[in-house]
């Protein structure tokens, strides 16, 4: 089992779930985060002084799935998220030991 | 229903309508001002405007009122309205000098000078410009025109203010090595509201201080007033649009209401005198100091959160000085006299005064206390409390 950790526009929330739902995650997580990556971020006017904001909104989603599954999981988000700009994101992915679900006490591939 | 009888209950109904408007300035400023600072001080900035309003109302009716006019009588209407009318100005004053030093000011310190400004210091100015007049035949008796206060209020409250910064210095990390530290307003929409709330009060405030409209003259008086304290706020608005547009290529919302705001305090001196056009340019000009006013003062690291200084010190001089460029009858000396006057006064009082309670119990809350904000160190309740708060 993997964990797949997407950083990405928070305009393409919709487009990832959509086509993540298609073939067969069946769930995740979604929080709303600030961040930034090499380019840092943008700078904005107040008042005629100009000031940088360091931090960009993003949105993170959080998925756990099948080992088989990673593969298309990733390529299947880089293809959603991906607008070829500055700040399309990133994925990371990382063992999972255990998962249990806590209505059925269910566990691993069973819980997913 | 005798026709003295008539303008007698007109006038007394016009002051309280004219009242009422003026106290929708209240939560005009409480809204602006609560838009314009980050979210951890939002309840200190609404507490302060709401308990400026009870303590300054409650001194004018003790001491203020008595200072001001001398006497407790009006034939021309009911004392009591011509009382709450007058009333309505005394909190403004403080309302101006406090959105100026938020984000740092205790709350306790603040009333105390709120009560003396509220039942002495505005009290004196309104003596000596309009009222009981205790400096006439001498050398110091102010001729200025001033309608509503364009210095009697505004700048009034932007010496005060002015003296209240130098006093309490910027806002923690304001000014860091030399560089401005750009901290930006948490709610817009509040910024909107609270700016055409005071817009809106406007019209009282100056309408309203024509002071009769009981009769066809006064009645087009009243009609003109308003309309020309419309317009100057208008030419304001649109003036800080363009220049921030020319300048910058963006339509900063915030300058262009305190623009707006500019264009009102710039026209209240003498919007009664002004033929309908007039208003435009004395507006527009009034926006444009706003532009330049905010950051020049950034520049001299008097650290203004909402652009007071800019919007009622600038434009209260610069509104009372148009008068006598634009209306012939007006001498332009008396008004700077009368500008330079109340200036003086203004200041020096409002600067020792402030001085004295410093001493005995500081305004400026600690660096702790403006980190953590000081709803939490002031007040105990969170105005966001389930959100995150701004760093």
């Amino acid at each position: 089992m993997k964990r797949v950790e997407a950083v990405i526009k928070p305009f393409k929330l919709e487009d990832v779930k959509d086509a993540l739902a298609e073939i067969g995650v069946t769930g995740m997580t979604v929080s709303e985060v600030k961040g930034y990556g090499r380019q840092k971020g943008h700078s904005e006017l107040y008042r005629g002084a100009e000031y940088v904001v360091d931090f960009l909104p993003k949105i993170k989603m959080d998925m756990v799935v099948s080992d088989e599954m990673v593969d298309q999981t990733v390529s299947t988000i880089v293809e959603a998220a991906r607008t070829g700009k500055i700040g399309d994101g990133k994925i990371f992915v990382s063992d999972v030991d255990k998962i249990i679900r806590i209505r059925t006490g269910e566990e691993d591939n069973e819980a997913i | 229903m005798s026709e003295l009888d008539l303008k007698y209950v007109l006038d007394t109904f016009f002051a309280l309508f004219s009242m009422v408007l003026i106290i929708f300035m209240v939560p005009g400023f409480a809204m602006l001002e609560a838009g314009l600072v980050r979210t951890k001080n939002v309840s200190s900035v609404l507490t302060v405007n709401t308990m400026i309003y009870a303590v300054a109302s409650l001194m004018f009716l003790l001491i203020g009122y008595t200072v001001a006019f001398g006497s407790w009588e009006n034939t021309s209407m009911s004392i009591w309205a011509a009382f709450l009318f007058q009333m309505a100005f005394v909190g403004k004053t403080v309302n101006i000098m406090s959105g100026g030093v938020s984000e740092r000011v205790r709350i306790i310190p603040l009333m105390f000078f709120t009560v003396v400004m509220g039942g002495f210091i505005y009290p004196f100015i309104v003596n000596i410009s309009w009222g009981a007049d205790f400096l006439a035949d001498t050398m110091f008796d102010i001729n200025m025109y001033d309608l509503a206060g364009s210095t009697v209020i505004h700048s009034t409250g932007g010496w005060a203010l002015l003296a209240a910064i130098m006093i309490m210095g910027p806002r923690k990390g304001r000014y860091k090595d030399g560089k401005i530290k750009v901290i930006p307003a948490s709610n817009i929409p509040l910024v909107v509201l609270g700016a055409l709330l005071l817009w809106i009060g406007w019209f009282g405030f100056n309408g309203g201080s024509v002071g009769s409209i009981s009769s066809v003259e006064n009645a087009d008086t009243v009609a003109k007033t308003i309309m020309n304290t419309n317009t100057a706020g208008l030419a304001g608005a649109l003036m800080a649009g363009i220049l921030m547009y020319i300048r910058y290529r963006l339509l900063d919302i915030t300058m262009i209401l305190n623009g707006a705001l500019g264009g009102l305090v710039a026209v209240t001196a003498g919007p009664d005198l002004y033929d309908m056009y007039t208003p435009i340019l004395i507006g527009a000009i009034g926006g444009a100091l706003v532009v330049f006013a905010v950051p020049m003062f950034d520049r001299l690291r008097l650290d203004d959160p909402v652009g007071a200084l800019s919007v009622h010190l600038v434009n209260g001089i610069w509104g009372t000085l148009a008068v006598g460029l634009f209306v012939e009858k007006i001498s332009f000396l008396e008004q700077l006299k009368g500008v330079a006057e109340v200036g003086v006064i203004v200041f020096v009082v409002s600067f020792i005064v402030l001085f004295i309670i410093n001493k005995i119990v500081r305004f400026r809350a600690d660096d702790e206390a403006q980190i953590e904000g000081l709803d939490v160190q002031e007040v105990g309740v969170e105005a966001y409390p389930e959100f995150k708060r701004a760093i």
